[in-house]
């Protein structure tokens, strides 16, 4: 029981980082329409932008975390405007491969910058194990539990609350309307791409501070894994996507505690598969039906 | 079949034959060294994959990420079989049962996946092709993560030619058949055409079986040609790669899909000599490319020798509308 409940919480640990990513992804595709493959790498752009900040500048941790979050917005705001603004009326597929392209960019301008050996992400703060009833939990794993909870309520918050929120569903919901009741669509789809990529940052900081190491390649599996999130939760629906991180998260390291954990990534592809083809639109999706 | 018709057919195979009769010559006479053979073989391999996907995406217009794992198919069965069998008939029957294995696992997962639509789809096939790397990488059989070495050489860059041609004459005369047709129509419209009386399932289920018979195939053909297999060497941007080809060629155009895979195969040997950077440039020239021509080199449209050589879009307006 007490393995159960520990595993739990270690799950619902890696899930908080999938769902800050799965945020991003979800929010973009439903803004428009693009899944956004680069998404990964943003994330490993935020780690090691944290790295930089602490190592380099010997910053706070909290401080280095959200000047992270900051220059990963405007790179995410700078990819938005050069590879996917232009192509804002072609075919979706051209969008993905420049999303692609955008992703191996990053991957190999990082790799050819700063090698593609791992680094080890500076000890911010120190590690300490708290027990409780037989259960361990270190004071990292609550920042990183905390951390993702106050960014998802505070999206939350901006979603519903603000305007710049209600333009993003505007546009979400149909961007032509929207244009016409004067939303200025760009200015929101940029705005989209910031808020997703900061999340994205934070996830990256956070899992670098938890691993304790970084590299070039680090978001690819992430992303993926963020990506099926989205995907299983409902993509474009943004409870979807944390309801996704924290089952992908718990299951991973369920699995991992059982004699399939070789399997568990094969585990989770069949979940997503299993539940997609009970409900094509996923956990928390409406089914639409087309109209003729 | 007109005259007309026999001159076309006749100028395409002329056209082959020149390509296949180029490479001998150049090969001849030391124009084309051992490492231009292997571009040129990989340059094959990836023709035969990308015709495959295309079938899919380009002209069944389901959204496939999961193309690398059928060719892992291909690879596996291919290597597995020529262990027990040695020898060029081991090599044939290791081809031969991996696309049989391939396409009936494309079967199985096919009629039930492609009642999902558009992005659903697509990553469930990358899920799919994703769960068979991982169960490849665990077996005993398949040697984990190190995957197989030693696999006796059987493919030359004669048998991927003839092979890659055999494939865009069975694709280009597929889409044109009537199931071709039936399968364009559950592209462009599938309530559309399934009012018409067409089962659209079916259609699909069809067109990614062919699909993933030819992915098998390039897996086969490459798995002798590079004589080692690995899981890694079968992941996730495998299908990216070969998803990249179709679409900077121009999605369902066949020759734009040809074009592109001997354009972005000899790029790709250019830039051995940048090292590290080969990537960088290769993605600044895929981002470029797609700003440039989102709808891909070809757009839609395919090659006319027809227009070339014979100037016949003009004299012969009316008839000219059954074979463009």
């Amino acid at each position: 029981m007490t393995t159960f409940i520990q595993q739990l919480i270690n799950g619902l640990m890696l899930g908080s980082v999938y769902a800050l990513l799965a945020l991003g992804y979800t929010m973009v595709y439903g803004i428009i329409k693009l899944i956004n493959f680069a998404h990964g790498d943003i994330y490993m752009l935020g780690a090691y932008f944290g790295y930089f900040f602490i190592k380099v500048l010997h910053l706070n941790f909290f401080i280095a975390l959200i000047l992270a979050m900051v220059v990963s917005a405007v790179i995410g705001v700078v990819i938005e405007y050069i590879a996917y603004r232009p192509l804002r009326h072609s075919p979706r597929i051209a969008v993905l491969i420049s999303a692609l392209g955008i992703s191996f960019f990053l991957e190999n301008g990082m790799t050819y910058l700063y090698g593609s050996d791992q680094r080890s992400f500076p000890q911010a703060i120190k590690t300490v194990q708290y027990q409780f009833c037989g259960i361990q939990i270190s004071n990292i794993q609550l920042i990183i539990a905390v951390t993702s909870i106050v960014l998802m309520l505070l999206l939350t918050y901006i979603v519903k609350n603000t305007k710049m929120g209600r333009a993003m569903r505007a546009v979400s919901a149909d961007p032509d309307a929207a244009s016409l009741m004067g939303i200025n669509i760009n200015h929101t789809i940029s705005f989209t791409f910031a808020i997703g990529s900061a999340l994205a940052a934070a996830g990256g900081v956070l899992i670098g501070l938890y691993y304790n190491s970084i590299d070039p390649l680090m978001g690819m599996t992430p992303g993926l894994k963020a990506f099926v999130a989205a995907v299983l939760g409902g993509i474009g629906i943004i409870p979807g996507a944390a309801v996704g991180g924290w089952l992908i998260g718990i299951l991973e390291t369920m699995v991992q505690a059982t004699p399939f954990s070789d399997y568990k990534d094969a585990i989770v592809y069949a979940m997503l598969i299993v539940i997609l083809l009970i409900k094509p639109t996923g956990i928390l999706g409406k089914n639409k039906r087309e109209k003729v | 079949m007109d005259q007309a018709h026999i001159k076309y057919t006749l100028s395409w195979a002329s056209l082959a034959a020149m390509g296949f009769i180029l490479i001998f010559v150049a090969q001849m006479v030391g124009l084309i060294g051992h490492y231009g053979i292997t571009t040129i073989v990989l340059i094959g391999i990836n023709i035969i994959a990308a015709l495959g996907l295309n079938l899919v995406v380009g002209i069944s217009g389901q959204f496939s990420l999961g193309h690398a794992g059928f060719m892992a198919i291909g690879a596996y069965a291919t290597a597995l079989v020529m262990e027990v069998v040695p020898g060029v008939i081991g090599f044939i029957l290791g081809m031969v049962s991996g696309i049989v294995v391939s396409g009936v696992i494309a079967l199985v997962v096919g009629i039930p996946t492609l009642r999902l639509r558009g992005d659903y789809l697509a990553i469930a096939t990358l899920g799919f092709a994703e769960i068979i790397r991982i169960v490849i990488m665990n077996l005993k059989i398949t040697n984990g993560p190190a995957g197989i070495f030693g696999i006796a050489p059987f493919v030359s860059w004669q048998l991927v030619y003839v092979l890659a041609v055999i494939t865009l004459i069975i694709v280009v005369n597929f889409v044109r058949s009537m199931p071709g047709q039936a399968i364009i129509a559950v592209r462009d419209n599938e309530i559309a055409a399934e009012s018409l009386g067409i089962n659209t399932t079916k259609y699909k289920v069809i067109a990614f079986v062919t699909g993933a018979l030819f992915a098998a195939m390039a897996g086969s053909l490459r798995a002798s040609f590079i004589q080692s297999i690995a899981p890694k060497d079968y992941a996730f941007m495998q299908s990216i790669m070969i998803l990249i080809i179709i679409v900077i060629g121009g999605i369902g155009s066949m020759s734009g899909t040809v074009v592109t895979a001997i354009a972005l195969g000899l790029l790709d040997t250019m830039l051995q000599n940048f090292g590290s950077l080969r990537m960088v440039i290769y993605a600044a020239i895929l981002i470029v490319v797609m700003l440039i021509r989102p709808q891909g080199i070809f757009g839609s449209r395919e090659l006319s020798l027809k227009k070339w050589l014979f100037d016949e879009g003009d004299r012969h307006g009316s008839d000219n509308t059954e074979n463009a």
